[in-house]
């Protein structure tokens, strides 16, 4: 798959050859497992392991919460207490698939933020970063969609604050809104919709997901330096490279564990510390609490919306607030042709360094704003946070690209590697390349 | 770089900190809620049997009169980690009340497999799942951090609110609301539930206000929670099985690498 030179399958076997000439499924894992990664890639390169797991995590205990779920509004919030009392291990099962919707955004804002500084979205790679954004927004409606179903107060009026935002759209969107929940207010049939498209969306999700893998596997993996692997010859290519079995997969295996086993301690000590307490008391929609509020990994875009609470021009408040929330995810989308620099990786970008760990920062307190009631000084907070946000990917990265200089990066990926871990032996390196590529 | 992104938040919070005046009216708001040294606290933590049992009896004679525990079937009262009462006690503990067959539409005595009923004032919450309904800490600054130490503080806002009245009541509406520091708004409708020496316990403990607030409250916190034990055990077993893997997997990266590293610059 990978335009990267190195060894091709060839199958031996009676059995491989029949199997490979119909269907080239054993070359398709072979370079799959095998295939030349840059051998500087650094620890903030394990995220998409974490995701990988997430997702079949998520898969797999949701289908099997799924056999004790009942999808009605009398009887949803109590069947999730049968799961956590009667069902063998449900509470397990429910904590997991509850904490792990945490773990996989936490994992993805990681992920994203990586991407960004090391410049993963520039060209040749825009079409994995894109088919990113999409799996971004797929996990971002499941993760809200499930959050309905457990029937509670806050699910409850979650979703009548979210679909709410629709009613914002000028001449047709209360139409929308009650087209989107199957009636005028959230009720059974937006509960039912809600519990299909929650189960079908993680598919498509996978479906997303290999496409991405597909993609960056053509363009080959990003690297701290930015550098491309030199593609000359197969040897030339070694030197940059290691295959992906065994270097990144054990690397990787090692980083997930320790990530699970800090997921292990939160499931098993503290599984609410990310809920919210309302949401063990039974959806009411005649008692609404005094905050709603959204999971954490939503809040950032939460104080967005809340951060308009002015009319732009003809554009009443609340239909700019809804437009600044899904613009704030829109630019990211566009990130490949809004950022100018040639140098693709941060790391080498001196001005572009400080813009982005303020950024950082600014996502984070974006956050804590969404999480407090919508008064001073979180409003001004969250309305300064939401410019800036605006600004990094409107203004200054286009600008940055002109104004500032960069720093010269290493003239090859061994050459980083070496600078940093200084000459292995090389000939003991070599002989272990050529081996697991026969 | 996981790191820089960790100080970063640590930055952006202080940052927050000093610009968030707002932090004083979030305070001025929150209730102080007393925090218990309950048994079944942190990654060891079990519930006290005794307690439990304790707390039942208040709930029976006490808090039943209104509230309900609609979620809670009589026979999880003589499951391990719980109250775990004796077969034949959980057997008359439910024959002394009564349900409606939902087969016959007759009334007759509960048996094990029956849940506990629902409330009787239909103003009183259920309570079986109020322990994880309130959060009893919520700082600093919102934030919650201090819930990683001292849990979310659902059975201390319990406890706390019971003896929480300063004695003062007003009517308001027809109905009389009684002075309470730890109820949200400080005004509740319910009156002062608990008095010295209400019950009887048998085991001898003093019935003080203080002593079955808290018995009440780590019952609520079973009912709410039944399976907490069976949940720190094997959190415990799994955290220190992929803590070992962890361990392992590192020493096999480390190897693995080995040959195409030198020492480190």
């Amino acid at each position: 798959m990978s335009g990267i030179p190195h060894d091709h399958y060839e199958p031996k076997s009676g059995l491989a050859k029949w199997v490979e000439s119909r269907l080239p499924v054993l070359s398709l894992i072979h370079s799959t497992l095998f295939i030349p990664t840059p051998k500087n890639l650094n620890w903030m390169w394990i995220w998409g392991i974490v995701l990988a797991f997430c997702l079949v995590l998520q898969i797999a205990t949701g289908i099997v919460l799924v056999m004790h779920y009942t999808p009605n509004t009398l009887l949803a919030f109590s069947s999730v207490e049968h799961i956590m009392r009667d069902v063998n291990a449900g509470w397990a099962l429910r904590y997991v698939h509850a904490n792990g919707a945490s773990l996989f955004f936490l994992a993805v804002y990681l992920h994203i933020f990586r991407g960004i500084y090391y410049g993963s979205y520039k060209a040749p790679r825009e079409i994995t970063w894109i088919i990113g954004m999409l799996i971004y927004l797929a996990m971002m409606a499941t993760a809200f969609m499930g959050y309905v179903l457990p029937w509670g107060q806050m699910s409850f009026w979650g979703a009548t604050v979210i679909t709410g935002l629709f009613s914002a759209i000028p001449l047709v969107g209360t139409d929308i809104q009650t087209w989107l929940l199957g009636g005028p207010a959230v009720d059974n049939p937006t509960l039912n919709r809600f519990f299909s498209l929650h189960y079908l969306l993680p598919f498509v999700i996978a479906a997303l997901v290999i496409v991405h893998i597909w993609a960056f596997h053509t363009t080959g993996n990003n690297n701290p330096t930015g550098v491309e692997v030199r593609r000359g010859s197969k040897a030339e290519a070694e030197k940059d490279t290691l295959p992906f079995w065994p270097y990144f997969v054990i690397k990787d295996l090692f980083a997930l564990l320790f990530v699970l086993t800090i997921f292990a301690a939160i499931v098993g000590f503290m599984p609410n510390f990310f809920g919210h307490p309302d949401n063990y008391i039974e959806a009411n929609a005649l008692k609404t609490p005094a905050h709603i509020v959204p999971e954490w990994y939503f809040l950032p875009f939460y104080a967005m919306l809340r951060a308009i609470t002015f009319d732009i021009l003809w554009i009443n408040s609340k239909l700019a607030g809804v437009l600044v929330m899904f613009g704030s995810i829109a630019v990211l989308l566009v990130l490949p042709w809004l950022d100018t620099s040639r140098m693709r990786s941060g790391r080498y970008r001196p001005m572009f360094k400080v813009w982005f760990w303020i950024l950082v920062v600014d996502f984070v307190m974006l956050m804590w704003c969404g999480s407090q009631p919508p008064e001073q000084p979180f409003v001004i907070m969250s309305q300064l946070g939401t410019l800036y946000w605006f600004a990094f990917f409107i203004v200054i990265l286009p600008l940055l690209g002109i104004i500032e200089k960069p720093q010269t990066p290493p003239a090859t990926i061994e050459e980083d590697f070496l600078a940093h871990y200084g000459p292995g032996a090389e000939g003991a390196a070599n002989a272990a390349i050529s081996k697991p590529a026969e | 770089m996981l790191k820089t992104t960790l100080i970063a938040a640590l930055a952006a919070t202080a940052l927050g900190a000093s610009l968030g005046g707002g932090s004083a009216a979030l305070a001025a708001e929150e209730p102080h809620v007393t925090d218990y040294a309950f048994s079944f606290e942190g990654p060891f933590g079990r519930f006290d049997q005794a307690q439990l049992q304790r707390g039942l009896q208040i709930y029976s004679e006490v808090c039943t009169a209104c509230h309900g525990l609609k979620f809670l079937p009589y026979r999880e009262l003589g499951e391990e980690g719980g109250p775990a009462l004796p077969e034949d006690q959980v057997r008359a503990f439910a024959a002394q009340h009564d349900v409606t067959d939902a087969d016959t539409g007759e009334d007759r005595p509960a048996t094990p497999s029956d849940h506990f009923g629902h409330s009787n004032d239909p103003n009183a919450p259920d309570l079986t799942l109020m322990a994880k309904a309130r959060a009893g800490f919520h700082g600093p600054i919102g934030l919650g951090f201090n819930q990683l130490l001292h849990g979310i503080g659902g059975p201390e806002y319990i406890a706390s609110l019971l003896h929480g009245y300063t004695g003062e009541s007003r009517e308001e509406a027809g109905a009389t609301l009684y002075e309470n520091h730890v109820f949200p708004g400080g005004w509740i409708s319910m009156p002062p539930p608990l008095s010295d020496d209400q019950v009887t316990y048998e085991d001898g403990t003093p019935a003080t206000v203080e002593q079955m607030a808290q018995d009440v409250a780590a019952f609520l916190m079973w009912t709410a929670e039944p399976k907490m034990m069976a949940r720190k055990e094997t959190g415990l077993t799994v955290v220190l099985f992929l803590a070992g893997l962890t361990v392992l997997l590192w020493f096999t990266n480390k190897k693995i690498w080995a040959p195409h590293k030198g020492k480190h610059a």
